[in-house]
C-alpha cells in the first residue's frame, strides 16, 4: 500500500519540482580512495592483512592465515564515488521508484531483509537479493552463477521488467539529460569528455557501479582478529562454534571456506523453497548441466548475521533455522518426485542443540561494517534516495510469498 | 545391492564410454632384452624435487624453541596449546584425554609420550567431532592413540610443512588422517583402521608423502584427492573396500589431480563390505578394489604387490563411477596418461562385487581382470602387458621409462617459506586495511585526520602504537576509539610508523 503511495508521489515529481531535493550546483567527486584502499598511480589498490598470506594453488581457500581469492580493484577514486551516486539513485529504474540500494541496502547488510526481493512490479520475485559485501572477490554472480562479471550481472536487474525495468536507451537518455551527471562522468573520465558533445556511455555506467561495489570490503571482523593471531578476539562459546563449523561433522568450512567463507562453487543441497512456490532448478538451467538441478552458488557468510532471511528464496527466517537445516538429514526437504544429486557433504551430522547455538554464535563473529560507505544525502538527479523511505513490503512470512502489504 | 541398481551401474559404465575394442585379445608374449636403457621418469613434481641431496630427503622437521609443556592425565591438552608459543613441544603423558585439540599457531609439536606400550588416548566417546584440528604451519602430530570421534582423527586446514606420524587411529568417524589445502607434508607410520570413508585422505594438497602406513578395515584405505605431486609408497593396505585411490572429486575449488606415484605398496585382500555414508563418493567403490584412479592425471602405479582383491586389481575410470554426484563442467573427467609399471598381481577378480559382475557379464566374463581402463585411454602406457589379464588397454603403448626411482620423495628439499616479509609491508597493510576505516589523510571521518595525528606525534610512532592499544577519550567531539590490541606489537608499531609517513 505504502509502495503505491510512494510511486504516486514520484510520478508527481516532474510536475511539482519543488518537491525535489536540490543538489548543489557544483559537485567534486572524491579524490580519495575508500577505506581499505591505497591510492597508487591513479588507482585505488586493495590493502588487507590477508595479503601477508599465500593460498594453495592461489585458490584463495584454506584456513585461518590464507590469502584472498582473485579480486577486482584498480578503479579511480572518482569512478568509485560516481558509482556510489548511481547506486543510490532511483533515476536508474524505469519508473524512478527503485535504486540498486532498494534491494542492496547498506543498512541491511547490502541485502533487503526480504525472502524474495521486490522490484518495480511490487511483487516478490523468485530469489533473494544477495549481500554485496566482498563481491570484489566473487568470480560468478547470481544464485545460479549465470554472470561472470559485475558489469554483466548488473544488466540483469537494470533491464528486468520486474526489477528496475529500464532499458539501455532510457538509461542513457536519462543520465545524459541530467547536466550534473554529465559533469560527474566528465570528472571520472576526463579523457573521454574532451569533446564538447561527448556523452555518457553504458560501459562507463557499468564500470562506475562495479567500482563502487568492488569497494565494499569486510575483512575486519572479530573472526579476522582471531585469524591474524589474537586468540582473545573470540569468546569460549564462539571458539566452540568455530570448531563445530570447521569440524568434519558439521563440515560447514568445506564449502564456506575461509577467508571469504565460500569456495565459490555450485552445490546442490536441497533447501526448501517457500510453500506453494514451484521448485527452483537453479544452476542446471543456466549451466546446461542436468545434474546441477537445484544447485546454487555457495554464498559467502561474511556479514551473514545482517542478511536474514536465508537461502536462495528466504525460506529460513533466522540463522538458527538455517544451520538446523544441515542436521535435518540428507535430502529431507526435497520435494517428492525430485531426484537431486545432493552434495556429498550433506549428511546426518547429528548436531546437538548446543552445537547449533554455538554455530550461530560463531557466525555472528563474521560481522564487520567498519568500511560501510557513506550514503549520499542528495543525488545528482535531484531525487531523494528511496531505499530507506520507499514503502517496504514488510518481512516475508515463513512461506516467503505473502507479506504485510 | 538390488538388481535394478546392478543394471543401472552396468549401464552407467557403458554409457561412460567404456572401451570395448580389443578387450578380449591379450597381447602375445614377446621375450626380449632391452639393449638401450629406458629414459628417466620426468614430471613437474620430479623437477621440483630433483637435485635434493639424499640426506635431505623427507628431512622435514617442526622447528623447536626449547619450550616444553608436559600434559598429564587429568589436565587439558588444549590448555597447553593455548599457553604454547610457536616452537613449543607439547608432550602428552599416557592417559585418557576427552577433548578436541585445535592448533591455530605455527611450529607446534604435539607429541605423545609412550611408556611400555601405553599411549596417550584421545577418546571421543562417540560425541566429539574431531580429535586434532590444526591450521598453523609446521605442525607435528605424533604418538597418539585416537579413537571414537565422530569426524576425523587428525584434520588439517591449510597448514604447510606438516608431519603426522606414528599414530594409532581406531574406529574414528569419517577420515582417520585428513590434511587439506596444505603444501609439503608427511604422513607416515600411522596405523589406521575402522574408518567409514578414507583412512588416510590427502585433500587438495601439494607435495605430500604417504609412506609406511598400515591401513585396514576401512572403506577406502589411502585416498589422494584433487592433489598434485603425491607419493604413496610402502604402505600396507588390506581388508578395505578399496585399497589406494587417486580421485578428482567434482565440485571442489581446486580442480586438478595429478603426478601421483603409487609405488611399492602391499595392496592385499581389499574385499571389505562397503559401509560408507550414503551419498559419499566412496560409497560407489565396489568391494574388492585394489587401486582405483578416477579422473586423476599422470598417475604411475609401480612395483606394488596387488593381491587377492576380488573385483579388480587396478581400475582407471572417469566420473561415470560417481553416479551420485553432480557433474562439474570445470573438471576434466578422464584419467589422462595412466602409467603402469611392473606390479606383482595375483589372485584378483575372483569374486567380483555385483556392480563389477554386471559390467563383466556384458563381455561374457565372470572373473575380474587385473587391470581395467573403463575409458579406453589412448595415452596410457604399460610395461609387460602380457603378464596381466586386462580390459580396455588396447591403446596403451610401452612406457618409455621403467622406474620412478629418481623421485625419492615429493616433499620439498626446503620447507615452504612463510611469505617473505621483505615483500610485505605490514604497516602499509594494517594502515590501509584497518586504520583507514576511521582515519583519512586530510578529512574528518570517524576519527581525526591522519595529518592531525602526524602533527601530534611527529617522531613518536611508539606513542601512537601505545595509544592505539589502550585508547583513552581525548576529543569530546569524536567517538571513542576501539582498542587495536588485537594487532600484535610489531604490526601496531609498523602501522604507526607508516601512518607518520603518509602524504596523501
Amino acid at each position: 500500500m505504502r509502495r503505491k503511495l510512494a510511486r504516486t508521489l514520484f510520478a508527481l515529481l516532474p510536475v511539482v519540482p519543488w518537491l525535489a531535493f536540490a543538489a548543489p550546483a557544483e559537485i567534486r567527486l572524491s579524490g580519495d580512495c575508500p577505506p581499505g584502499f591505497e591510492f597508487s598511480a591513479g588507482q585505488c589498490k586493495l590493502r588487507s592483512l590477508y595479503q601477508m598470506y599465500d593460498s594453495l594453488e592461489n585458490s584463495g581457500v584454506g584456513g585461518l592465515k590464507t590469502g584472498l581469492p582473485a579480486y577486482r580493484d584498480g578503479f579511480s577514486p572518482q569512478q568509485i564515488d560516481l558509482g556510489r551516486y548511481l547506486f543510490f539513485d532511483p533515476v536508474l529504474s524505469g519508473d524512478g521508484t527503485v535504486s540498486c540500494a532498494s534491494c542492496h541496502n547498506p543498512d541491511l547488510g547490502f541485502s533487503d531483509g526480504l525472502g524474495r526481493s521486490v522490484g518495480v512490479s511490487g511483487q516478490p520475485m523468485r530469489r533473494s537479493a544477495p549481500s554485496l559485501w566482498n563481491v570484489a572477490f566473487q568470480q560468478r554472480f547470481f544464485w545460479d552463477a549465470r554472470a561472470s562479471s559485475l558489469e554483466q550481472q548488473m544488466q540483469g536487474p537494470l533491464y528486468d521488467e520486474n526489477e528496475m525495468a529500464t532499458s539501455p536507451e532510457q538509461l542513457l537518455r536519462t543520465l545524459n539529460g541530467i547536466p550534473l551527471y554529465r559533469e560527474l562522468f566528465r570528472q571520472a573520465w576526463p579523457q573521454d569528455f574532451r569533446a564538447a558533445d561527448a556523452v555518457i556511455r553504458l560501459d562507463q555506467v557499468y564500470t562506475a557501479i562495479a567500482a563502487f561495489q568492488a569497494s565494499l570490503i569486510s575483512l575486519n571482523s572479530r573472526y579476522d582478529q582471531y585469524a591474524h593471531g589474537y586468540a582473545d578476539a573470540l569468546t569460549g562459546p564462539e571458539k566452540e562454534g568455530m570448531n563445530v563449523f570447521r569440524s568434519f561433522v558439521a563440515r560447514c568450512a568445506e564449502c564456506h571456506t575461509p577467508p571469504l567463507f565460500t569456495n565459490q562453487q555450485i552445490a546442490v543441497i536441497g533447501t526448501p523453497d517457500p510453500e506453494g512456490m514451484a521448485f527452483d532448478p537453479g544452476a542446471s538451467e543456466t549451466l546446461g548441466e542436468p545434474t546441477l538441478r537445484g544447485g546454487f552458488k555457495v554464498p559467502s557468510l561474511r556479514n551473514v548475521a545482517l542478511t536474514a532471511p536465508y537461502m536462495h528464496s528466504g525460506r529460513f527466517a533466522t540463522l538458527r533455522e538455517a544451520v538446523a537445516f544441515y542436521t535435518g538429514g540428507r535430502g529431507h526437504a526435497v520435494p517428492p518426485g525430485e531426484d537431486l544429486k545432493i552434495h556429498w557433504h550433506i549428511w546426518e551430522p547429528k548436531l546437538s542443540d548446543e552445537e547449533l547455538d554455538r554455530l550461530v554464535d560463531f557466525l555472528k563473529t563474521l560481522t564487520d561494517e567498519s568500511f560501510k560507505p557513506v550514503q549520499p544525502r542528495w543525488l545528482p538527479s535531484g531525487r531523494q534516495p528511496v531505499h530507506n523511505i520507499i514503502a517496504r513490503t514488510g518481512e516475508t512470512h515463513q512461506d516467503g510469498a505473502s507479506n504485510d502489504e | 545391492m538390488n538388481k535394478i541398481a546392478i543394471i543401472a551401474g552396468a549401464v552407467v559404465l557403458l554409457a561412460g564410454g567404456f572401451y570395448l575394442g580389443k578387450s578380449g585379445q591379450q597381447p602375445a608374449t614377446v621375450i626380449k632384452v632391452d639393449s638401450e636403457p629406458k629414459a628417466a621418469f620426468t614430471s613437474s613434481g620430479a623437477e621440483e624435487v630433483a637435485g635434493a641431496p639424499a640426506a635431505t630427503v623427507r628431512s622435514l622437521v617442526t622447528p623447536t624453541s626449547g619450550e616444553l609443556i608436559v600434559v598429564k592425565e587429568g589436565e587439558s591438552i588444549q590448555d597447553a596449546v593455548a599457553a604454547a608459543s610457536p616452537g613449543a613441544v607439547i608432550k602428552v603423558m599416557p592417559g585418557v584425554y576427552k577433548e578436541t585439540v585445535y592448533i591455530d599457531k605455527d611450529n607446534i609439536t604435539l607429541s605423545g609420550v609412550i611408556e611400555q606400550g601405553k599411549y596417550p588416548v584421545l577418546e571421543g566417546e562417540g560425541l566429539r567431532n574431531d580429535a586434532v584440528l590444526y591450521s598453523g604451519n609446521g605442525v607435528t602430530v605424533e604418538n597418539l592413540y585416537i579413537t571414537h570421534y565422530k569426524g576425523n582423527g587428525v584434520m588439517g586446514q591449510a597448514g604447510n610443512n606438516f608431519i603426522i606420524r606414528n599414530n594409532f587411529i581406531v574406529d574414528t568417524g569419517v577420515y582417520g588422517i585428513f590434511p587439506q589445502l596444505g603444501k609439503n607434508g608427511i604422513v607416515s607410520h600411522n596405523i589406521v583402521s575402522g574408518i567409514e570413508d578414507a583412512g588416510i585422505y590427502i585433500g587438495m594438497s601439494d607435495n605430500i608423502d604417504v609412506v609406511f602406513n598400515q591401513v585396514f578395515d576401512s572403506v577406502a584405505g589411502i585416498e589422494i584427492e584433487n592433489s598434485r605431486h603425491a607419493l604413496v609408497e610402502s604402505n600396507f593396505v588390506y581388508n578395505n573396500t578399496g585399497g589406494i585411490l587417486a580421485f578428482i572429486t567434482p565440485g571442489l575449488p581446486i580442480k586438478t589431480c595429478g603426478d601421483v606415484l603409487i609405488r611399492n605398496n602391499f595392496i592385499v585382500d581389499n574385499n571389505h563390505e562397503n559401509f560408507a555414508i550414503p551419498g559419499s563418493l566412496v560409497s560407489n567403490i565396489p568391494a574388492g578394489t585394489g587401486v582405483l584412479v578416477m579422473a586423476c592425471d599422470d598417475v604411475v602405479v609401480e612395483g606394488n604387490i596387488i593381491n587377492g582383491n576380488n573385483s579388480v586389481g587396478i581400475t582407471f575410470t572417469d566420473f561415470s563411477l560417481a553416479g551420485n554426484a553432480a557433474n562439474d563442467p570445470d573438471s576434466e573427467p578422464n584419467p589422462n596418461r595412466p602409467r603402469i609399471l611392473n606390479n606383482i598381481m595375483q589372485n584378483n577378480g575372483n569374486d567380483p562385487a555385483p556392480k563389477v559382475r554386471a559390467f563383466l557379464a556384458a563381455m561374457l566374463a565372470t572373473t575380474g581382470p587385473d587391470i581395467v581402463d573403463t575409458v579406453g585411454m589412448d595415452d596410457g602406457c604399460i610395461l609387460n602387458p602380457e603378464r596381466f589379464r586386462t580390459i580396455g588397454l588396447g591403446k596403451y603403448t610401452e612406457c618409455d621409462f621403467a622406474t620412478t626411482a629418481n623421485v625419492a620423495s615429493y616433499t620439498l628439499p626446503e620447507p615452504v617459506p612463510a611469505r617473505s616479509m621483505e615483500d610485505v609491508d605490514k604497516g602499509r597493510l594494517a594502515y590501509y586495511g584497518i586504520c583507514a576505516g576511521c582515519h583519512a589523510y586530510s578529512s574528518r571521518m570517524i576519527g581525526p585526520p591522519t595529518q592531525v595525528i602526524q602533527a601530534l606525534y611527529m617522531d613518536n610512532p611508539e606513542g601512537i602504537a601505545e595509544y592505539a592499544a589502550h585508547p583513552v577519550k581525548k576529543r569530546p567531539d569524536y567517538p571513542d576509539m576501539p582498542p587495536q590490541s588485537h594487532l600484535d606489537d610489531e604490526t601496531r608499531l609498523a602501522a604507526a610508523k607508516f601512518m607518520l609517513n603518509v602524504t596523501q
